[in-house]
């Protein structure tokens, strides 16, 4: 209750107010639809996993575990260097803040170059959704694949967003619109970086790694 | 308190806008203040519930004797599906919270306007896109939807018609819900006025702040579901189709876990609104506070838990059938909970029965009914029989109709001197009230007793010992038409020609009555600071003063 | 947690680059763990290892450890509707 009386304080005497904890808060309901958006997914993949174990395992062979480490550390590593860039803009460093999002904007689009060629290798191999010989196998290795295309593409479709929105918010900082004692936009972004991370952390394990 | 007499000369927010252009249509439909975002929802919402409303009025006199009177049964399968889609997505969902959300939570919590004005705004727009595309279905080549608004696989996968785009306009129209459920929710944690402790807020509040939180739980499932059905249409990506692996009943839990859900986003404001208008005419504190405001937290928690009670025949295992059904009867609890403690503030008030009043009268009634009925459509044996058949579709028209219909124009009449600072003909509106309840009785009644016959839903046609009953239904559906043009009539000439309401024409105390009829833009000129309980009426006393 | 020390709470560079070291670290075992063949488990064991790698995410990266308390619970509630949601499904399918 303490804080929400000082912000009331601040809306009665200032009518345009600023409430970073409410900004924030609203950032944090987002990420839980984002949750629930990748969960229904993940439904879907448990339910067919559950139906198809065997099959899941076949397709899960034509997956290449290499490209799937790389891009885990490429986007574990990214999240690190949001997460410096904000701290480095906190203790007013801002030059390092400002390599640190550079560092995070190239390693998402190195993701995206590995993701192109995985997707890539993928439809020359003739394994694309509708193709002859995707539909000649197994109903559960179709699924696979069904999902592997869905779940994935989704992922990269919000590592899109955020290099769309780290570049926004680096031209801010570079601006001087978000500066160290007002850093509230900048860690909602960082933190919808960190979630685009955290879903790839099941990812991972869930498409790349069925030996 | 002390703001009454103090505002009585000051400008409202009609004639003080918040953007560049200060009048026309600029001023609105650019403008982020709450109170016109909801009275921009309001006219929106108006236009699509005439439209829905129309389509049922036609389907009816298909209906009116056996065989083809009126259309073929393609056009009649389009049109109880457009009739389902615009009232559940464009009118019942967003009714309620939108309207009445937007314009009075700021109001009732002491802010001066929501956390995210200009998401707020933008979630407006949002829902006019979604609209607009419900609509280019309906005259784009492929022609319009025929599925139901269940959307179910495997025929959305393969029917013709502008199935992804109807269904994309679903998922813009739940986008545009999940962003007001986030604004809502950081409002209701930020933005309380001084003294306003979580149990000083009115209810209407609590059952908008629960309704928030299913909003943003529930709607992202259904948005993924329907861009995996959108996909699997476009790219023939196997995820539900059945010839594909796909399991159609998994997309029926994905569906129903959203959309069982969304019943209470469509009901539980409206028992807010129940709870507002309650003690205001009954003159009495709300009896079981607490009770009321965690009933309806208990509701949106229970009320996720038993969607599969929409899948009782289409195959699931039975583990899941009667857990489902156990699940469904505990619904009933904080509901209970919530009808006796109303009933129970009103026992020795002194009640003042005016129209809003009335209408909630009429809710209390026609909801227990629908209420009541849901648990036998929630009992296995008996919704074996009773699936899919008229049972079902009086079930939730006196839920829906009965209950959130009710409440929505229970609403309109409760805060329209506080919208617009004018009333309307109460001698009309208790006529409206009346007929209402005659009219929706013959409309609607007959329909469980032809679904305990074994009339299914959903068909042009009919077999002739339905006929009598079906006669009464579209006359019922006549007089439904008459009432509710009347209960419009009234308003609109309210707003026109109407004479000036006083600012507190009921002796309300919850916080939107101590500030001018209608409200001055930043909608306090000091944020006051709650010293009493919500309904607590002797402060009516000092607000007279003052 | 006093509310001045939440507002001006920053991570050093240090706790960010350890975390950082070990999600990487656990990146490595359950790529190994993956290739040793442990039947049912496998799945079992990747999953585990997600979740500590998505702890230490939420907890230091996405500063949740140090935020207002209510974010918390928020998290929780979402967890705990998605694990029902699963938990219900299943209640189908496994007893198909």
């Amino acid at each position: 209750m303490t804080d929400s009386n000082h912000i009331i304080e601040s809306a009665a005497d200032n009518h345009i107010h600023r409430d970073d904890i409410g900004a924030k808060m609203g950032m944090w309901l987002f990420l839980f639809t984002e949750i629930l958006l990748f969960g229904g997914l993940f439904l879907v993949y448990a339910v067919y996993r559950f139906q198809y174990p065997d099959q899941f395992h076949i397709a899960g062979m034509d997956l290449s575990t290499a490209i799937g480490t790389i891009n885990t550390i490429i986007l574990l590593t990214s999240s690190l260097t949001v997460a410096l860039s904000i701290t480095a803009l906190q203790k007013q460093n801002k030059s390092l803040s400002i390599i640190m999002l550079s560092l995070t904007i190239s390693l998402a689009i190195l993701f995206m170059i590995n993701k192109y060629f995985e997707w890539s290798g993928k439809f020359s191999a003739g394994i694309y959704p509708g193709s002859e010989d995707l539909l000649s196998r197994h109903n559960g290795e179709i699924l696979f694949f069904g999902l592997y295309f869905v779940m994935t593409g989704l992922h990269a479709l919000h590592v899109l967003v955020g290099i769309v929105l780290l570049s926004i918010i680096l031209g801010m900082v570079v601006n001087k619109k978000i500066t160290y004692d007002y850093t509230v936009k900048l860690e909602n972004s960082g933190l919808y970086w960190h979630l685009v991370d955290l879903i790839w952390i099941f990812l991972f394990p869930l498409f790349y790694l069925i030996q | 308190m002390t703001n009454s007499s103090a505002v009585l000369n000051q400008k409202s927010f009609y004639e003080e806008g918040n953007t560049k252009a200060k009048s026309g249509l600029a001023a609105w439909i650019f403008s982020t203040d709450h109170k016109r975002i909801g009275l921009m929802y309001l006219s929106a919402i108006a236009i699509f519930f005439s439209v829905a409303a129309i389509i049922g009025i036609f389907m009816r006199l298909e209906l009116i004797s056996t065989g083809k009177d009126l259309m073929d049964a393609q056009t009649y399968n389009t049109l109880f599906t457009l009739h389902g889609v615009i009232m559940i997505f464009l009118f019942i969902i967003p009714g309620i919270p939108a309207v009445f959300g937007n314009f009075f939570l700021p109001l009732q919590l002491g802010a001066r306007d929501v956390s995210f004005p200009r998401l707020n705004l933008f979630s407006f727009w949002i829902y006019i896109t979604g609209a607009i595309l419900v609509l280019l279905s309906l005259v784009l080549p492929g022609g319009p939807i025929d599925t139901g608004w269940t959307f179910y696989i495997p025929y959305s996968v393969r029917s013709g018609t502008n199935i992804s785009l109807a269904i994309f306009a679903a998922f813009v129209l739940g986008f545009s819900s999940i962003l007001t459920g986030i604004n809502f929710i950081t409002t209701v944690h930020r933005l309380r006025a001084p003294g306003m402790s979580w149990f000083k807020m009115p209810l209407f509040v609590w059952a908008t702040y629960a309704t928030a939180w299913i909003q943003i739980i529930a709607t992202p499932v259904i948005a993924i579901t329907i861009v995996l059905v959108i996909i699997e249409r476009l790219f023939g990506v196997g995820i539900f189709d059945p010839s594909l692996g796909g399991d159609p009943i998994l997309y029926q839990h994905l569906f129903w876990i959203y959309s069982h859900p969304a019943v209470y986003i469509m009901i539980l404001p409206a028992m807010g609104v129940v709870s507002e208008i309650i003690p205001t005419f009954a003159r009495r504190t709300i009896f079981g506070y607490k009770a009321i405001a965690i009933s309806s937290l208990a509701i949106a928690f229970v009320g996720y838990l038993v969607w599969a009670h929409h899948m009782f025949t289409s195959g699931m295992s039975d583990t899941a059938r009667w857990i489902f059904s156990l699940l469904t009867f505990l619904v009933a609890l904080p509901s209970g909970v919530k009808v006796f403690n109303w009933v129970a503030t009103m026992y020795k008030g002194s009640i003042d029965p005016k129209p809003p009043f009335l209408w909630v009268m009429n809710f209390i009634f026609l909801f227990s009914i629908g209420g009541l009925t849901g648990l036998v459509l929630g009992s296995l044996v008996t919704d074996v029989h009773l699936h899919d058949t008229y049972f079902v579709v009086a079930h939730f028209h006196y839920v829906m109709f009965g209950g959130t219909g009710t409440i929505f124009f229970a609403a309109l009449y409760y805060w329209f001197p506080k919208i617009f600072g004018k009333m309307y003909n109460i001698k009309t509106a208790n006529i409206g009230v009346a007929l209402f309840f005659v009219a929706f009785n013959l409309l609607y009644f007959p329909k469980f007793i032809l679904g305990y016959m074994g009339m299914p839903r959903r068909y042009y046609d009919f077999l002739p010992e339905f006929e009598s009953l079906q006669f009464v239904s579209t006359v019922g559906s006549w007089l439904m038409l008459i009432t509710l043009i009347l209960i419009i009539w009234n308003l609109m000439h309210g707003i026109l020609r109407g004479r000036k309401s006083e600012s507190n024409p009921w002796g309300g105390v919850t916080l939107e009555w101590h500030t001018s009829s209608p409200p001055p833009l930043e909608n306090f000129k000091v944020i006051p600071e709650v010293k009493h309980e919500p309904y607590d009426f002797s402060q009516l006393e000092d607000m007279k003063n003052d | 947690m006093a509310h001045t020390e939440k507002k001006h709470h920053i991570t050093p560079y240090s706790t960010y680059i350890i975390v950082w070291l070990a999600l990487v670290i656990f990146t490595s075992i359950t790529v190994t763990v993956a290739g040793i063949s442990l039947g049912t488990y496998t799945l079992l064991v990747a999953l585990f290892i997600a979740a500590i790698k998505s702890a230490l995410v939420i907890n230091i990266f996405m500063h949740i450890k140090f935020d207002e308390s209510i974010f918390k619970v928020f998290l929780i509630l979402s967890g705990t509707t998605l694990f029902v949601i699963f938990l219900l499904t299943f209640f189908d399918f496994l007893y198909r």
